[in-house]
């Protein structure tokens, strides 16, 4: 797959999603297949899809307690023990697992190797990729909780506080939101250098792009819709609180914006399960992360664990026991 | 090929160009100095591997047997079921790039299949096209390819230009190991004969003999006793050379690498010269005489059937408890798998030190102690007189050894015991060391001499950074706590860093100690004269 194949490849189907969601709506008048029953089944398929998948990966058996261990282990009691880093209890391997999950905590290790003439190799701490990738999961979960306010009614105070704080800064009318700014930065990031970078050009795969345009589709058509092409808000309201009901009515008169930006969510939803976005819930389960570095003190079981064949001593022994004996070495047959 | 055939390293060019070609196209190319000769016809059979041939890499034809494909693909969907870590592994990476810079094969070579996210792709593309939705349905669309012999070719130039050292796991947010990546691939590629010698030979004579040279017990006593008469020369004493004793309080296994050549004999004679000093009421094993494990380069199951043995002597000798001996991958077994495959090792007690009396608590249950935690404690109780200026000539950097460093933790006990023992020690940059640390370039096997191209490239991050403490410090030893690393590096310094040699941690403590009724020492165990002795007689 030549790299602009991949890029193209991906930037058309999520055009193609857009047109479909245009076209379906305007042309053919399809509101309720794509304000209800789309939402609905992607719900569906986004739920099971990854209760299915975490099951399938739970019942795998974790054989070998495998750490990677980033710190020095536990050991006699004058070393200090990296409690996170190379935990041996289960405190140590949740304050591992939070720093992991919450801070990133293998990406903020990230130092960039560059090899220069001669040939040497420098180092320098590079903190780019774990930024872009902490403020753009962050703002997501930020807009995620934003968008409550959508199927709550009435509005819990802890979504009003988060909403104000997030558009503190008031500027432009409607307040521009911060973490919509950041999103929309750090994904872009995230897709420049994918494209930039030669390497990372080369092992993108078509899956990597489609991802980043499906997000950052759904953020363009939500900040679209939110400063420049209105829609009746107070209808989208009637609309998601019906559907997080489960009586969905239909609103006549939403803006067509609304039901691209719906239906890229719901794409989203539905995609999720299938794909590398699945590394969300997958990092909780890494044996590399979640084990403790105790191996020694205390014995991992292998659940399949099998009798192999192995050499035994009587067979040594039986080998080279005429020769064990000349140069005095103590046999147990003689 | 020797290390004459390559260019000089100013002239070794790291090309950072990428091929025209997509990865899922570009075929392999198998070029002289950067892949490794195929196992050995007979080492397959006596180990009772698939399909034992002559064969080549190059080789348009590798002798596979008709239903190749059929039999990885049902491997592959059998380990998907066994290991949680692979099918993750397949699942979960996002291709963020973060390990790529991290694998010294890629810093030293270029190969963009180098970067540990693309050597994982080559079994993720299959995988995609046999066992995922998205993958059956889009095709290459979803960077799913079928399993051809263009790619199995790949598989086994790329999964035998891997040293399993976990680098990049340090660095991926996902915690995805190339390590086990690796493992699994190599354990698929056995599946249809597809291994290489330098693994296979060793796995073969330590199932035989109980070491990877294939010693048996009569030439491990020659050789044991040629260091204990070379002790006799440099201190005046005759040490004990305790040989399968019965009943001995502790067993003592270190890899075979540690007495059958330099340097690494010198760190087997520190082992000897302390357990004597300590009067430790110990033994060596002619069954168990090895400590390195080449099964980890092969299958979980040789894994298993090699290390088996250290158990079953501890058992049949009726030791209390087993000591360890300086070796890297050894370390990850004994750490990470010992246990779980051949335990519980209930026939034996918890580790205590009978000089000290301290409880090894974090070894409880293997039973098992790493040399550099028990001479730790030993220094730290003071159990030893010792006289680090006689190390005054050698100035030192410690390369952390990738398993214990990545897949046990051990880097304090090291250092703890370098720092005792000499007074010049300086550490090389921060990025290269401890968990940081870079590998060799010849582990996991390939540290054989057709491979010397892409060992020098491999190895090119860490000599980088032996050639900067080395200008900035005059540090000429480079010390490590791996038997492979002493063979290796020998290599990578003649070529990268000369001036500077290869030792294990127990040799310089061999020099610094004082044993009890030795004669004046002139000589450090190498036979270079001590600081201050350069005009005696006898040097």
């Amino acid at each position: 797959m030549n790299a602009w194949v991949s890029v193209f490849s991906a930037l058309f189907a999520v055009i193609f999603l857009v047109l479909a969601a245009l076209l379906g709506v305007a042309a053919l008048g399809l509101n309720g297949v794509f304000a209800i029953y789309i939402p609905y089944l992607a719900s569906f398929i986004f739920l099971i899809g990854v209760v299915v998948r975490l099951v399938q990966w739970g019942r795998i058996p974790v054989p070998f307690a495998i750490p990677t261990t980033g710190g020095q282990g536990i050991t006699l009691p004058w070393f200090k023990t990296a409690y996170f880093d190379s935990p041996h209890n289960l405190l140590g391997v949740i304050g591992r697992m939070a720093a992991e999950v919450l801070l990133f905590r293998s990406l903020f290790r990230n130092v960039k190797g560059e090899v220069r003439e001669g040939p040497g190799l420098t180092f320098a701490s590079s903190k780019w990729l774990w930024l872009a990738g902490i403020l753009f999961h962050y703002a997501f979960l930020t807009i995620v909780v934003r968008h409550m306010r959508f199927f709550l009614e009435p509005v819990p105070s802890v979504i009003e506080l988060l909403t104000s704080v997030d558009g503190f800064f008031q500027i432009l009318v409607p307040t521009v939101f911060l973490t919509d700014i950041a999103f929309l930065v750090a994904a872009g990031y995230l897709f420049l250098r994918r494209v930039v970078i030669p390497q990372m050009r080369y092992l993108s795969l078509p899956a990597d792009y489609f991802a980043l345009f499906l997000i950052l589709g759904i953020g363009i058509s939500g900040v679209l819709m939110r400063q420049f092409i209105k829609v009746d808000l107070l209808k989208v309201k009637e609309l998601t609180v019906s559907l997080a009901n489960f009586h969905p009515v239909m609103p006549d008169g939403i803006g067509l914006i609304f039901y691209v930006h719906l239906f890229l969510v719901s794409c989203l939803m539905a995609y999720f399960p299938f794909s590398k976005l699945m590394h969300a819930p997958g990092v909780f389960l890494s044996p590399t992360r979640n084990l403790a570095n105790d191996t020694r003190m205390r014995r991992h079981i292998n659940p399949w664990n099998y009798p192999v064949k192995v050499h035994t001593y009587e067979e040594y022994e039986d080998e080279f026991r005429a020769k064990m004996k000349e140069v005095g070495i103590p046999v147990e047959k003689e | 090929m020797s290390l004459e055939s390559l260019p000089k390293p100013e002239d070794l060019k790291i090309d950072l160009k990428l091929p025209q070609k997509p990865w899922l196209d570009q075929p392999v190319n198998f070029k002289p100095g950067t892949y490794s000769y195929p196992g050995a016809a007979k080492n397959l059979r006596y180990l009772d591997l698939a399909n034992p041939r002559g064969w080549s890499p190059t080789d348009e034809d590798w002798k596979l047997p008709d239903n190749w494909q059929e039999i990885i693909l049902k491997g592959f969907k059998e380990r998907l079921g066994k290991y949680r870590s692979f099918r993750l592994f397949m699942d979960t990476c996002v291709r963020c790039g973060a390990c790529a810079d991290k694998c010294h094969f890629f810093l030293g070579g270029g190969d963009p299949k180098n970067m540990p996210v693309l050597r994982a792709e080559l079994l993720r593309s299959v995988y995609r096209n046999d066992f995922t939705l998205l993958g059956r349905m889009l095709g290459r669309m979803a960077g799913a390819r079928e399993l051809t012999v263009d790619v199995l070719k790949e598989w086994f130039y790329y999964f035998f230009q891997c040293t399993e050292c976990r680098r990049c796991s340090v660095f991926c947010p996902y915690g995805i190991d190339t390590a086990e990546i690796t493992m699994i691939g190599r354990e698929l590629l056995n599946l249809v004969g597809l291994n290489i010698n330098w693994v296979i030979e060793p796995a073969a004579n330590c199932f035989r003999t109980g070491n990877h040279l294939g010693i048996p017990p009569h030439g491990l006593i020659d050789m044991w006793e040629f260091c204990v008469d070379d002790i006799e020369n440099v201190t005046g004493i005759k040490v004990e050379l305790p040989v399968n004793k019965k009943g001995a309080e502790v067993l003592m296994v270190t890899p075979s690498g540690d007495y059958f050549a330099d340097p690494g004999t010198y760190t087997f004679m520190g082992y000897l010269m302390l357990f004597h000093e300590l009067g430790l009421d110990y033994t060596w094993s002619t069954y168990a005489s090895e400590g390195g494990n080449f099964g980890l380069f092969t299958s979980h199951e040789m894994i298993k059937r090699l290390n088996a043995k250290i158990y079953a002597e501890a058992k049949r000798l009726g030791v209390k408890w087993i000591l360890g001996g300086e070796c890297g991958h050894m370390w990850r077994v004994i750490h990470e798998y010992m246990d779980t495959m051949n335990g519980p090792a209930d026939f034996l007690e918890e580790p205590v030190s009978p000089i000290t009396g301290t409880k090894f608590e974090n070894a409880k249950s293997t039973k098992m102690v790493h040399i550099t935690e028990f001479t730790s404690d030993l220094l730290k109780h003071g159990k030893l007189n010792l006289d680090p200026s006689r190390n005054d000539h050698i100035r030192v950097t410690y390369h952390d050894s990738c398993n214990p460093a990545r897949a046990a933790g051990l880097m304090d006990e090291p250092r703890y015991v370098i720092k005792h023992v000499c007074n010049n020690f300086f550490e090389m940059p921060e990025s290269t060391i401890r968990e940081n640390t870079f590998c060799c370039g010849g582990g996991a096997g390939l540290g054989n001499d057709e491979n010397i191209e892409m060992r020098m490239r491999g190895g090119f991050p860490r000599a980088n950074a032996v050639k900067y403490v080395r200008d900035k410090h005059q540090v000429n030893r480079l010390l490590c706590m791996c038997a492979i690393d002493r063979a290796t590096l020998s290599t990578l310094m003649e070529y990268w860093a000369p001036d500077v040699s290869v030792g294990g941690i127990h040799e310089l403590l061999a020099n610094a100690l004082i044993m009890k009724g030795e004669g004046k020492r002139t000589t450090d165990l190498r036979g270079d004269p001590l600081p201050g002795m350069e005009d005696e007689e006898d040097v």
